[in-house]
């Protein structure tokens, strides 16, 4: 069995990938783990469940989403053809109702009548309170101030669907704040709720969990792409935040090494300038949020602050699986700067007349970078994650145009 | 020789529960913490936590996390809080043990972190976020060089994980009184009598109760069914409310021996 196929069957029993991931919790959390880890395992194999899944997924989300050409954009980069995969297109508006919607229905088996959530973007929070009202849940989520701030579409919406916003005033009033309040708060709460994380980070099931329910996105590109193209892409493309869209995207190809994985993280002002989100080309091993993985921390462990334009990806650490899909090389990151996305934010805007959320724009300017370079038979799928309603106040701002 | 297992006998002959009280180190700074726990050991501690600041410290409510973060602000880092243990060793013997989150013992270099540790007279470590199914590799080198790991329980813990606990458990037990974070608390949860008991039976340590032990009254009552408490939040609190040192220490010693007198009552 070669270094791929294993990878596959990762992580080991223990939640490891490589030296990575594990439950890096406080005894209170564990048993929760630990009958979540059981109660997935059971429901993994029961095609009753799995058919709850497959039937909200494809009436309520609307899936499959379409694998589009991007012929205009193809035509002024001028290299390879580039296929767009429209999660944006989801019930929602991003990739995050893949996993809501799952662990929802997890957490509905477990008995469990109230969900917490984590978000950044506001993306996540609005996938857990559409799931929660959808299934009678009740709903309260973290989010830092900051980001109530930049992404107040979404806190309007999360309110609208009857969930509850709670501000996070500490630290960084953002993504890493918001994740250590929800953390605290199912410390206090454990009996009686099920905590949604909101991309595949944290302590062992979680990382497995949430891509299993995301790697929807790459069974489909397998197939649709089959269809359009009779055959795989060169080359898949995602943001990476805490990795889950990508990791949705890339892992029903991790086994085909000719098939090259690029995640794109946020270089935020500027590797230079110390003040980015580029977890895993700039961060070094550490422990945060219950796994050990990438992270950006100083020389006395002590966690530093990420910076992005974009909320999602406004994140000092990164799902455990794409610190192990680093270590092998088998997947490559790069990383996107503020300015850089809110060009490919314009591009994809002028030329597709689809307008991509922020954290999307990472993926589509790296794409508008190497799609030149290659040869016009080879073929690049991206992940349009979400779309890029809740920015439009944030990136009208800045562009002083006032709306 | 280990101070803690000293302690303890000690504290069993003379038929009294043990009194741990835990201090964040550099709040507000590392020069105002030797001064503290002078004031904490003359005030009748068996045995001092030393907590590490973190960033993110997970199972810390408001109380610590500002602590952290103030001792943070004033430049504490895990080296410096070794050589501060250095230099209390010179002057004080009680047992010292140091509560701290898993990363920045990870930076510093897991085996490096366990020697020197013990070279400056650290006698035990609390790691929240490391349970014995992290801590394997960790344990054993503690082990080896004569440093306690200090595992702890919860509410949530069910029969089949106290008993492993209980078995690598080196030290005493922690046993976290609420599902909840650290805290100031009015009350003690419901069953946790029951639930020590049932520890106990498994245990060969001590157990301890902290989280939430915040007054005389509590302290004593949690100490009718364990061997003796941790207090924490409602120290960190008073040491935050007063910056005048003298005034701080004067309460401090006030508190912490109210606490030692609720608990000392024949039992
Ligand atoms: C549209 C969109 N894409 C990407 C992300 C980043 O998350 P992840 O890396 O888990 O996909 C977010 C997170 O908020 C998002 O809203």
């Amino acid at each position: 069995m070669d270094d791929n196929t294993k990878s596959m069957e990762l992580p080991d029993a223990q939640g490891h990938f490589g030296p990575f991931g594990g439950k890096y919790v406080i005894e209170t959390l564990m048993p929760a783990l630990d009958s979540l880890e059981r109660l997935y395992e059971e429901v993994h194999n029961d095609p009753k469940f799995q058919s709850d899944l497959k039937y909200y997924l494809k009436e309520y989300v609307g899936r499959p989403t379409p694998l589009f050409f991007a012929e205009r954009l193809t035509k002024h980069l001028g290299g390879a053809k580039i296929y767009l995969k429209r999660e944006d297109l989801n019930h929602t508006g991003a990739h995050k109702i893949n996993n809501t919607i799952g662990s929802a229905l997890l957490a509905l088996r477990m008995g469990k009548k109230r969900v917490i959530a984590e978000t950044g973007a506001g993306q996540h929070g609005v996938a857990t309170a559409t799931a929660a009202a959808l299934f009678g849940l009740k709903c309260d989520v973290f989010m830092g101030e900051e980001d109530i701030k930049r992404q107040a579409l979404n806190v309007f919406r999360m309110k609208l669907l009857g969930a509850k916003v709670i501000a996070v005033t500490a630290g960084t009033r953002t993504l890493k704040d918001a994740t250590s309040e929800a953390i605290r708060e199912w410390i206090t709460s454990v009996e009686t709720t099920h905590y949604i994380i909101g991309s595949v980070v944290g302590p062992h099931p979680y990382p497995m969990i949430v891509r299993n329910f995301q790697r929807v996105i790459g069974d489909e590109v397998s197939e649709q792409i089959m269809e359009i193209e009779k055959r795989l892409p060169n080359l898949c493309v995602a943001c990476v935040g805490g990795g889950s869209n990508a990791m949705g995207l890339f892992y029903p190809f991790v086994q085909n090494e000719k098939i090259r994985l690029v995640g794109v993280e946020a270089a935020g002002f500027g590797i230079e300038t110390g003040k980015h989100g580029a977890t895993l080309s700039h961060g070094s091993t550490g422990v945060l949020h219950g796994m050990m993985s990438y992270l950006l921390h100083d020389d006395d462990g002590q966690v530093q602050e990420a910076h992005s334009i974009s909320a999602g990806l406004d994140y000092p650490g990164v799902g455990c699986e794409h610190s192990y899909l680093k270590l092998t090389g088998r997947a490559e990151y790069e990383s996107i700067t503020d300015e850089e996305a809110l060009e490919g934010f314009k591009l994809l805007s002028h030329k597709e007349g689809i307008i991509p959320a922020l954290e999307t724009a990472h993926a589509i300017a790296h794409v508008a970078k190497i799609a030149p370079k290659m040869n016009k038979k080879e073929i690049i799928v991206v992940c349009l994650s979400g779309r890029g309603d809740k920015d439009v106040n944030q990136i009208a701002d800045r562009m002083e145009m006032g709306l | 020789m280990n101070r803690i297992t000293n302690c303890f006998k000690k504290i069993k002959n003379e038929k009294r529960k043990a009194l741990v009280v835990f201090i964040t180190a550099g709040d507000p700074d590392l020069e105002e913490t030797k001064s503290i726990l002078d004031i904490i050991d003359d005030s009748g501690a068996d045995i001092i936590e030393l907590g590490v600041p973190f960033s993110d410290p997970l199972a810390d409510g408001p109380i610590i996390q500002a602590a952290s973060l103030r001792s943070l602000k004033s430049g504490t880092t895990l080296k410096k809080i070794i050589s501060l243990v250095q230099e209390i060793r010179k002057t004080r013997d009680l047992p010292i043990v140091l509560m701290t989150s898993f990363n920045p013992v990870f930076v510093y270099g897991e085996q490096q972190f366990v020697e020197d540790a013990v070279f400056v007279g650290v006698d035990g470590v609390i790691i929240p976020d490391l349970p014995p199914e992290e801590a394997a590799e960790f344990s054993v080198y503690a082990e080896k060089k004569g440093l306690d790991v200090i595992h702890l329980l919860a509410p949530t813990s069910p029969d089949e994980r106290i008993r492993m606990i209980a078995k690598k458990g080196r030290g005493f037990i922690y046993y976290i009184s609420l599902t909840g974070t650290t805290g100031v608390r009015v009350q003690l949860a419901e069953g946790l009598g029951d639930k020590v008991a049932s520890i106990k039976q498994s245990s060969d340590i001590p157990v301890l109760i902290g989280f939430g032990i915040s007054n005389p009254d509590l302290a004593r009552e949690a100490t009718k069914f364990s061997d003796g408490v941790i207090v924490g939040s409602a120290v960190v609190k008073l040491i935050e409310s007063n910056s005048d040192p003298i005034q701080r220490n004067k309460k401090l010693a006030e508190f912490i021996s109210s606490i030692k007198q609720a608990i000392s009552d024949p039992c």
